[in-house]
């Protein structure tokens, strides 16, 4: 199912009722979610992703906007007509009822001839709980489950009518690094072979990153880029984006182009073909190679071994940061004694953003 | 590990000392005494040991009176208070505007003392030379005839004590219930929403079960007070409460001691074991029943 969202806006009275404007939690989000796609809704919290995900459940109303699946316009349509299935942040399991009757309960809601057999319909909990691997649990109750089984139930109840479309609300915050790992491997199998079109709100880039077929990056309630993960990642459209998506961050230095060179400080470290101006300039950890001419001059303040890669810490006084973290290969390891470290940039690595608005300077560097 | 335990006893001391001599003694106490016949307090001295108060008690007119006003006054005021609160609660928590003044209104009754709220009952009810009261006056613009509620027919002053009963156990309740309503989360109805979940499923598989436990408080402690209601009675009624059949348990054990028809520590005391029985019976049913339905 195809899900449009068109010029999708909404506004909040102010809390402090001294304040006349309102809050705009969402402000005009226009995008075509593809049939059958794992979308990422990804940003700072407070930016507007859970009201996103409230607006096309339809527990919320947009002030303005349309929303439809597929053909039908479901913008006023109540969350019950909609066909959606939700996971909550906490689950919302109800605590009182086993695993089974949890995932029974929208059926058992259904009514007239939508209504199946109760055969029919503990078959089809059944069917879910095998999906998410729960099928041994389902005499349970949710308290003497583990968060990542809780889960798995929230994602079995959401499943069970067959929504159209599938919706998580930060689905793995409330577990252990581990688990979330597992679980997100999980989700996206689930999504795969039930090929629901599926959208999941997230702060965590990472999580975001590594599931979703498209991500949706929003800022204050203004989607500020939408993109497959790694184009996004290659290719930010402002600074924030940049500075959101990737561990380690991006480092952020003050630069400026002078006469066709970019330079940081002193150091004239690449050639920009720009008209002077001060910019900001955003290096990927992994833009940086060591070399014994290399244009860069950083202060080594440490080296961090992580295996197969190492993490080397500097300073620079053009830095915005308090440092900044390069990720190198193990075999280039700089000698810590010299106290200094020269760097050599890839050009596809760094990123020109204009001072004042923060976005991105079209600009062949080399 | 000896000395471990001898300490702990230790620190457990004034508690359990407490206890004893406050609680577990005079429970003692009014147990021998149900069967110490004709025991004086002053004299501290008794006829024989035997089980002939309770004979006595259990055929005393009055104590049948006194058991049977008061199941009718559990019976009817534990359901109906408890309904009708609950009925209140969700109301009060359903509407946004106005919320906190009708909030407080249904808690003044909380606030206002027992006795001056019978006062006003008992105007209200109250049949006179002069008037006939409120009630009756209301009673009168549908065809009914005028009822004396305070000296009348033994239903209508039931009916009086029961109204009365309710209205004043029904604040408290509510206060409980409002709470219990409010921390229930937010995202168990908006799950439910999201699977279509009719309004009344929404209540009884939802509501009712997250809330049982305050619930399941409010019947237990209903039950017991309604067991040991007594001032209720005397601020409707006046203090010769067995003159207008209106007794209840309490009633009959203050009269036994202390009444016109009092001085017989025996027969008060084999009235409250009897009524100490009856409530520890009830409770323990209400427990086994809250097992299968409360859910914590």
């Amino acid at each position: 199912m195809k899900v449009v969202l068109q010029n999708l806006t909404k506004r909040f009275p102010n809390r402090n009722k001294k304040i006349k404007e309102d809050v705009v939690a969402v402000s005009d989000f226009s995008f075509e979610i593809p049939d059958g796609e794992l979308i990422g809704l990804l940003g700072p919290s407070g930016c507007g992703k859970s009201t996103t995900l409230n607006l096309i459940c339809g527990l919320q109303k947009p002030t303005s906007g349309r929303i439809f699946f597929g053909e039908d316009d479901v913008t006023d349509l109540p969350p019950e007509n909609r066909g959606v299935g939700l996971v909550f942040q906490n689950y919302a399991l109800y605590p009182h009822l086993t695993v089974r009757q949890n995932i029974l309960f929208p059926l058992q809601n259904l009514k007239g001839a939508e209504r199946p057999s109760k055969e029919e319909m503990l078959r089809r909990a059944l069917e879910a709980a095998k999906l998410v691997q729960i099928d041994t649990l389902m005499d349970r109750k949710p308290s003497e489950l583990s968060g990542g089984q809780q889960q798995r139930v929230a994602i079995a109840r959401a499943l069970v009518k067959m929504p159209r479309v599938l919706l998580l609300d930060e689905p793995l915050s409330n577990l252990d690094a581990r688990l979330r790992l597992q679980t997100r491997e999980e989700i996206r199998r689930i999504q795969r072979e039930t090929g629901i079109t599926t959208v999941f709100v997230t702060h965590d880039q990472e999580e975001a990153m590594s599931i979703s077929d498209r991500i949706v990056v929003m800022k204050d309630g203004v989607v500020q880029q939408i993109g497959r993960p790694q184009d996004v990642y290659d290719s930010p459209v402002n600074l924030f984006v940049a500075k959101f998506l990737g561990t380690p961050p991006i480092n952020v230095f003050e630069g400026e182009v002078r006469g066709g060179l970019l330079r940081l400080g002193e150091d004239a470290v690449l050639k920009a073909a720009l008209p002077d101006q001060k910019v900001w300039v955003g290096i990927r950890p992994e833009g940086f190679a060591p070399e014994q001419a290399g244009p860069l001059h950083c202060e080594l303040r440490a080296v961090e071994v992580m295996g197969r890669d190492i993490s080397v810490v500097a300073g620079h006084p053009a830095c915005a940061g308090t440092a900044i973290r390069a990720i190198i290969r193990a075999e280039d390891r700089p000698d810590t004694q010299v106290g200094t470290v020269r760097f050599a940039l890839k050009p596809h690595k760094v990123f020109l953003f204009h001072r004042e608005s923060e976005e991105r300077l079209a600009v062949e560097l080399s | 590990m000896e000395r471990r335990s001898a300490k702990g006893w230790l620190y457990l001391l004034p508690a359990v000392a407490f206890l004893g001599v406050f609680l577990v003694y005079p429970l003692v106490d009014v147990f021998v005494y149900s069967f110490e016949e004709g025991y004086n307090s002053a004299s501290q001295s008794f006829f024989g040991v035997g089980p002939y108060n309770y004979s006595y008690v259990l055929h005393d007119p009055y104590f049948l009176q006194a058991l049977k006003n008061t199941f009718v006054l559990v019976i009817i005021t534990v359901p109906l208070s408890t309904g009708l609160a609950l009925l209140i609660s969700v109301g009060l928590s359903s509407i946004q505007k106005l919320k906190d003044l009708f909030q407080t209104v249904y808690f003044l009754p909380y606030v206002t003392n027992t006795l001056a709220v019978g006062l006003v009952f008992m105007i209200l009810f109250k049949k006179t030379a002069y008037t006939d009261g409120l009630v009756n006056l209301m009673l009168h613009w549908f065809g009914a005839g005028p009822v004396d509620f305070i000296d009348g027919p033994h239903w209508a002053k039931m009916f009086v004590l029961c109204f009365y009963t309710v209205w004043v156990v029904m604040p408290f309740k509510i206060l409980i219930l409002t709470s219990a309503l409010a921390s229930v989360n937010q995202d168990y109805y908006n799950a439910a929403r999201i699977d279509g979940t009719s309004r009344s499923r929404i209540f009884f598989r939802i509501t009712l079960p997250m809330i049982s436990p305050m619930l399941f408080y409010l019947i237990i402690t209903g039950f017991i007070g309604a067991f040991k209601a007594y001032s209720d009675a005397v601020a409707i009624f006046g203090v010769n409460l067995n003159a207008a059949g209106m007794n209840t348990m309490v009633g009959y054990v203050y009269d036994m001691l202390y009444g016109d028809s009092g001085g017989y520590p025996s027969y008060a005391s084999a009235a409250a074991i009897i009524l100490f029985v009856i409530v520890l019976t009830i409770t323990c049913i209400n427990l086994l029943i809250s097992r299968k339905n409360v859910h914590y």
